[in-house]
């Protein structure tokens, strides 16, 4: 296990620092000059050397790479173009919105879908069962914005139950409005992963419905339910959680979505606007953070994904 | 005094019967063997048997055990006889056994359904019955896991797990089919050695009949659904009626008497 | 953006059917009949529209749907109709356009790194992962960062996005078919590498990559749509359900109708693929198609 924990997290790094490399090389390397691209036609040649100057464009290219990833490692990320705020300062400011956000909604989808992902499995020619698979296909194939807009317009405009979006100045000093303002937006983001995670889970449940074991089970006198509860949560629990590490990154990302539907100050809003601001250094701090992210999630993923299943740590 | 017994039994499948009209009986100390070539329809009426069919199959005539009609009764009913009546070892003991579950738990699950046995009950008798399976070393194995055990060992596992509850028929559908030849002689051996300990009423379903033929007494020929002979072993090896049943004689023949001088080519070089 | 569900086959349990003709899936029949429908309102457009797509009516905005404009007109008095036609030209287009880089850039790929030896498959494998890991919308916001929000930016990252699931799919049922005995024999004769490829690989596979394409086009759809209604997609004037949702956003208390025929035809674009995925792979599937043969037994 030791061996494989070094092996692994070694290829964490490894898949970093190309992360790293591939937002430095698409930012700077394809043709165009960032610095003209990022100005307004018409700016005068001393706008652009001072924009080449701050960006480090003036440098030899392999110079600049050489900085991007020494700055990394030591968790420097830049300023911003347009405040000259340390970037990382206005990412962590953002997170009391979005980790709340993402965390919730991935949380709140995990208790709502695994039991009705196993009901629809169950029951799969039934009524109910055949409602399930039908609503999540919607759920899936509606973008998650517009399922947001129908919140919105149903609950805050029709009802007047909870705000339309907007999230309070002050923050989390004010619990009660910060709730408030998140209540939708968790809602909206539940609906959306939550229909893939009934999917997947009832996938997972028919899989194990099929194997042989449940046959064998019954054939020692338990009933599909017993039987279920008997041989699902460990050999279903592999597939389901390689799901949960995908779930968690797309909370994530759907998190640039959502806040944009629900106008509040998170991370995703800040990538949102610094993309049309073009403010390209909050651009590529955010986004190798999110998908820095994402690896770490995936390696979490792997290594519970062996503790869940012994065969798994046989083979290696 | 028959414990298992059925008339009449046909299985379709979108109207087209693939058994049909099966009738035999099975007591105690029975032990019959069923024979036919895959696809015969040997394995549906071992399943059906145990109301086990997948969806989408229907089944008509009667199947009595311990007098009571059971084609078509609901689940609740099938679960009481399922284990404790009647047990049934699958061909492939490989996916039969849950690959995440220590074999002990396995065998200790329908003792404490069954018997509501509580966990350190169950877990020993677990370790008895993989005694009596001769498992080497039980009170280790009991927690090893199926892909931890040899092909041979995991049906020994899957025949603990069917007669724990002492069940007072068993059904064994192709149980070595997926074994190798020396494992196979010896689950053979275990099998009998078993039923006659226990009295245990066995069907042994099979495609090949030298196997069939050593440990049962009574046979049954299955072909395209139907029973196309019944009768002692001996009499249907000797004198087989049905065409069918020459065939498979004339052919277990063949394979003995080609078999012989080539093990010996091997041996020479 | 979501991600593309693949059901486990249900086999064992399933119901014992005899196989049917595939144009008796009812999958495939529905999807086809709703994924026609969007191609008849895209291809529609570009004969005939309602009004023009620059036509404004001044004199009526936000009105709900009539006989002068059946899906009613926007805040700036343009018919939604006409919208929603020239919307789907664009989710289509953009939509086949982003399928067809992923599999030019996926499907070599992966047969490359299905048919060459360890170091080339497993390089291959890692770059599938990372990009895997950087998801599609973001790849899409460095891009525009760069260039600015256009058609060909929103094209290049749905597609790369797309490509590396695409990539690994490939190399997984190619190295499968690599495995196989007859591939054995025919290298042993000395049949050439490429030769395989055409012959027994390919043909092996194009069932599962065409279920691959069908299920890339829902998510290229719902990833422009994204990219629109966030502003990083195809620019005003091309009109695009994702914009039309985020302008009727802001209307969404006066004119709420506005806000469901776009939200509406995205979904039925998207099923519509979704279930033509699920029959062609009932009816192409080979393995699936032995199963339901050994069911009949």
């Amino acid at each position: 296990m030791l061996g494989y924990l070094a092996r692994r997290v070694a290829w964490l790094l490894g898949s970093l620092f190309v992360a790293g490399s591939a937002v430095f090389f698409l930012l700077r390397v394809l043709p165009g000059d960032p610095a003209v691209t990022l100005l307004a036609v018409g700016s005068s040649p001393d706008q652009i050397s001072t924009i080449r100057h701050q960006l480090g464009t003036d440098r030899p290219v392999l110079t600049q790479y050489g900085h991007w990833l020494g700055d990394l490692v030591t968790g420097n990320l830049g300023n911003s173009l347009f405040t000259q705020t340390p970037v990382l300062d206005q990412i962590v400011g953002r997170l009391p919105v979005t980790v709340p956000l993402a965390l919730s909604a991935f949380v709140l989808s995990i208790v709502v879908a695994v039991p009705i992902g196993v009901f629809a499995a169950v029951r799969r020619r039934g009524l109910l069962g055949v409602a399930v698979s039908t609503l999540t296909q919607l759920g899936i194939a509606l973008p998650i914005f517009w399922i947001g807009i129908v919140v919105v317009w149903l609950v805050a405009v029709q009802w007047r139950a909870l705000p339309p979006g907007g999230f309070p100045r002050t923050g989390w000093q004010e619990p009660g409005a910060a709730i408030q303002s998140l209540v939708l937006p968790v809602a909206t983001l539940t609906i959306a992963q939550g229909s893939v995670l009934v999917r997947y889970v009832r996938s997972a449940t028919l899989d194990v419905l099929s194997q042989e074991y449940v046959r064998t089970a019954r054939s020692l006198g338990y009933s599909l339910p017993r039987a279920l509860w008997r041989h699902g949560p460990r050999n279903g629990a592999a597939a389901v959680i390689q799901i949960l590490g995908i779930l968690l990154a797309s909370s994530l990302l759907g998190t640039v979505v959502i806040e944009s539907v629900f106008a509040l100050p998170g991370l995703g809003s800040l990538l949102l606007t610094s993309v049309k601001a073009r403010d390209l250094p909050i651009v590529q701090g955010a986004v190798f953070l999110m998908t820095a992210t994402v690896l770490v999630v995936g390696l979490v993923v792997d290594l519970v994904q062996r503790l869940v299943d012994p065969r798994l740590r046989a083979r290696a | 005094m028959t414990i298992l017994e059925t008339s009449g039994l046909t299985v379709t499948l979108d109207g087209q019967p693939l058994v049909h009209d099966v009738s035999f009986g099975l007591a105690a100390h029975d032990r019959i063997g069923l024979i036919g070539e895959s696809g015969s329809g040997k394995s549906l009426t071992a399943l059906a048997l145990l109301g086990l069919l997948p969806p989408g199959m229907r089944t008509s005539g009667r199947i009595l055990i311990d007098g009571q009609d059971h084609l078509g009764a609901p689940d609740r009913q099938w679960q009481r006889v399922r284990g404790r009546t009647a047990s049934i070892v699958f061909q492939e003991p490989q996916t039969a056994l849950d690959p995440l579950m220590p074999v002990g738990r396995q065998i200790a699950g329908p003792l404490r359904l069954h018997q509501g046995l509580n966990r350190s009950d169950a877990e020993r008798r677990a370790i008895e019955w993989c005694d009596r399976v001769h498992l080497p070393d039980p009170a280790r194995l009991v927690r090893a896991l199926p892909h931890e055990l040899s092909g041979g060992q995991r049906q020994r596992v899957a025949l603990a797990m069917a007669l724990a509850c002492r069940p007072r028929i068993l059904i064994a559908d192709e149980p070595t089919t997926a074994l190798d030849v020396t494992v196979q002689a010896q689950i053979l051996a275990l099998l009998d050695e078993l039923i006659a300990e226990t009295g245990v009423g066995l069907l042994f379903i099979s495609h090949d009949l030298p196997v069939v033929a050593g440990l049962a007494r009574h046979l049954l020929v299955m072909r395209n659904g139907r029973l196309v002979e019944s009768g002692p072993v001996d009499d249907v090896l000797r004198r087989p009626r049905s065409g069918y049943a020459r065939q498979l004689v004339a052919s277990a023949a063949t394979v003995t008497r080609l078999a012989r001088p080539a093990a010996r080519e091997e041996k020479k070089q | 953006m979501s991600t593309p569900v693949v059901e486990a086959v249900d086999t064992v349990t399933a119901p014992a059917t005899r196989r049917r003709p595939g144009w008796r899936s009812p999958s495939l029949v529905v999807g086809a009949a709703l994924l026609l429908t969007v191609l008849a309102l895209a291809l529609g457009s570009l004969l005939w529209s309602p009004y023009a797509l620059d036509h404004t009516d001044p004199a009526a905005r936000l009105t709900g749907p009539s006989a002068q404009h059946w899906a009613g007109t926007d805040r700036l008095g343009r018919d939604q109709f006409t919208q929603l036609m020239l919307g789907a030209r664009t989710a289509v287009w953009i939509g086949l356009a982003s399928v067809a880089v992923a599999f030019a850039i996926g499907v070599p790929l992966g047969l490359l790194a299905a048919s060459t030896g360890r170091f080339v498959e497993n390089a291959v494998i890692a770059v599938i992962d990372i990009v895997i890991a950087f998801p599609t919308l973001l790849l899409a916001m460095l891009l525009v960062t760069v260039y600015g929000a256009s058609t060909a930016v929103a094209i290049s990252a749905i597609g790369i996005g797309v490509s590396a699931e695409v990539a690994r799919l490939t190399r997984i049922s190619a190295s499968r078919v690599f495995t196989q005995d007859y591939v054995l024999a025919a290298r042993t004769c000395g049949t050439r590498p490429l030769m395989i490829l055409v012959r027994h690989v390919l043909p092996n596979i194009w069932p599962t990559l065409l279920v691959q394409a069908t299920l890339a086009f829902g998510v290229a759809v719902i990833a422009e749509a994204s990219l629109s209604y966030l502003g990083l997609g195809t620019p005003p004037p091309a009109p695009s359900w994702g914009r039309m949702l985020q302008e009727a956003q802001s209307t969404v208390s006066v004119a709420p109708w506005n806000v469901l025929l776009p939200g509406l035809a995205v979904a039925v674009t998207v099923v519509g693929i979704n279930l033509l995925g699920d029959g062609l792979r009932e009816v192409l599937d080979p393995q699936l198609r032995q199963e339901r043969r050994a069911a009949q037994r």
